[in-house]
């Protein structure tokens, strides 16, 4: 089928999450992603899903917690002050390895600040939010396509790391409406999950957790969580790249930006500037790869953001300057002693080149 | 010779790390009876507070999740309404279920969520130390109450059975005790009682359970469950406070 419809972004996302097979929402009201719990409040009671107005984002993304440790997908919405609240939901979901979809359709703050598009909550997105060592895998949609398209992939990533998952998208892309294409509709038949509880008919009782107190066990659960995330780095990377070949400038932009960068590319070219452009579409895994090897070639990068210069800082990382810069770290209550940090002395002193 | 009393299927053969007088092993016990007893143990997911109660997948023979400090019953919501046929239960000590998840208790109990509560009051923090709780007694020295709780400056113990009876969505809403041999049979009733009406599709289910924290209270074992029955008991009062008669809230 390539029968387009108009959609408003919320509803796409919406339809896009009941396509990947999720039939559990719990979520709080706050604009602007309202259209989401509403129409799933209307269509999930049909297809023999549940829909909960819970009392709060945190009973809400506790409620998403305890559904996808039952095996099933679930999902949330809100938008920066209820992510706010959902951090510490999504903190033990991320220690206890649990998947679910949060989509935060951004507004301005900090605070209460208001409906305004923004994209200010990147760093909470992609730095965990939360407290502990974790990350979340989050998926920028810039067309209210890809807010269908997205949201479907969101839950296959989700599903196949055990982790939470964020769309990160703001009130431009929620609430305008562009034509849609929706994948002929298939029934997705979620994976199994043989960790999920269910009761323990058959098999040895099991449980989720995220407490280590033993010596060491923490260590170990954060660097096989590193694991995952290194994994998430080598395989999951999506962007989009368009004109790098020939350009004289690389615009990095990502969700509604990149749209109007577009624009902006055409008027640039107008006056004989060539200007490329990368669109992260993953923001963790960033796309640092292309962006470090594009910078080698095209050394005038543009960063355009709707906040104060977030990206920006993992557009910097990606950057390689003339300064060797290594990494040691010691997670999970490990302390580095004087002898590892004198191994890393030597490996970096030993180091060719420098 | 005839075995009259033995380990419940539903408990791992596992010492406890709870300490000496300390009736979380007593509760434990009687949850693991009920389960045993209707014969569910295959189908119950039990999810544990923060707090000493924090380790019940340690002892329970079942499935099991540790949720954040207070979420114990969204996360049980959301458990039940994915398997609504399983036997759900939450165990809370009072900071988790009476401060930091206020607003998750009463409002899954408001929904009627078919779930158990398993409810310990001890009247203190256990795990962190012997902070006041919200049902901490007036005049009760605590960690943080050094000179005893005073209601101008801390408010007054919460009495959460009664405040949750008021609500439609609870079928079930009793305080017991475990203080001596003879409460302790009382509260096996009354924890059979409410996974009974769970297994019958009632509603919310709450059981309050008075308990001792000698190591906290500064006190010896024995003690304890004298203060239970001395101190507690007259402003925690024992009893039911509602309990559903059929289906008529259909």
């Amino acid at each position: 089928m390539t029968e387009k419809i108009l959609l408003k972004g919320n509803i796409a996302l919406a339809k896009g999450a009941v396509a990947a097979g999720c039939r559990y929402y719990f979520g709080y009201p706050i604009t602007p992603q309202n259209d989401i719990p509403e129409f799933l409040s209307a269509e999930l009671p049909k297809i023999g899903g549940t829909f909960i107005q819970a009392e709060s984002e945190i009973a809400s993304i506790n409620m998403v917690l305890g559904a996808s440790a039952s095996g099933v997908r679930a999902m949330t919405s809100s938008s920066g002050p209820g992510i706010s609240l959902m951090q510490e939901g999504m903190s033990y979901m991320a220690g206890s390895e649990l998947p679910g979809l949060v989509v935060n359709v951004m507004r301005v703050g900090p605070g209460l600040g208001g409906i305004a598009p923004t994209q200010g909550d990147y760093f909470q997105a992609t730095r965990g939010g939360g407290h502990g060592d974790y990350f979340n895998i989050v998926l920028a949609p810039a067309s209210v396509q890809e807010m269908f398209d997205l949201a479907i992939k969101a839950f296959e990533l989700s599903d196949k790391y055990r982790n939470p998952a964020m769309i990160l998208c703001d009130a431009i892309l929620g609430q305008m409406k562009e034509p849609v294409v929706l994948e002929e509709t298939k029934t997705v038949i979620p994976p199994f999950k043989p960790w999920a509880l269910t009761g323990s008919k058959g098999r040895k009782p099991q449980f989720l957790k995220t407490l280590y107190l033993s010596d060491g066990e923490q260590e170990a659960h954060n660097l096989e969580l590193k694991e995952k995330y290194d994994r998430l780095r080598e395989e999951d990377v999506l962007f989009e790249a368009k004109g790098l070949d020939d350009s004289e400038i690389v615009i990095v932009a990502f969700g509604t930006v990149s749209r109007i960068a577009k624009t902006a590319i055409q008027m640039a070219k107008r006056e004989g500037i060539r200007v490329g452009m990368i669109r992260p579409i993953t923001l963790f895994p960033f796309p640092t790869e292309v962006i470090r090897e594009t910078a080698k070639k095209i050394p005038r990068v543009l960063v355009v953001e709707m906040n104060t210069g977030q990206m920006l800082q993992d557009v910097k990382l990606s950057i390689e300057s003339s300064v060797k810069l290594r990494f040691y770290g010691r997670p999970g209550g490990g302390i580095p002693t004087p002898e590892d940090m004198l191994r890393e002395i030597r490996v970096m002193f030993n180091e060719e080149g420098f | 010779m005839k075995k009259v009393f033995s380990r419940p299927k539903s408990l791992i053969d596992r010492q406890t790390h709870f300490c000496p007088g300390c009736t979380h092993g007593t509760a434990h016990r009687l949850v693991a009876d009920a389960i045993d007893h209707f014969g569910v143990q295959e189908e119950t997911i039990g999810v544990s507070g923060v707090g000493c109660a924090v380790f019940m997948y340690d002892y329970f023979a079942i499935d099991a999740i540790e949720a954040p400090h207070g979420r114990a019953p969204a996360v049980a919501t959301g458990i039940k309404r994915v398997h609504p046929k399983k036997i759900v239960f939450t165990y809370q000590g009072d900071g988790d279920l009476a401060s930091i998840g206020t607003a998750e208790t009463i409002h899954t109990a408001n929904r009627g969520e078919n779930i158990t509560i398993i409810f310990i009051n001890n009247t203190v923090y256990g795990m962190t130390g012997g902070q006041m709780a919200p049902t901490t007694l007036l005049g009760q020295k605590t960690t943080t109450t050094p000179y005893g709780r005073n209601f101008r400056n801390d408010g007054y113990p919460i009495r959460m059975a009664e405040m949750l009876a008021t609500l439609e969505g609870v079928a079930y809403s009793t305080r017991v005790s475990m203080h001596n041999a003879k409460e302790v049979l009382k509260a096996k009733k009354a924890v059979r009682r409410a996974f009974e009406m769970q297994i019958e599709g009632m509603g919310l289910t709450f059981v309050e359970l008075l308990s001792a924290c000698p190591t906290n209270w500064r006190v010896k074992p024995l003690e304890g469950q004298k203060r239970v029955e001395e101190e507690l008991i007259p402003y925690f009062p024992l009893g039911v406070f509602k309990e559903r008669k059929g289906k008529d809230f259909l």
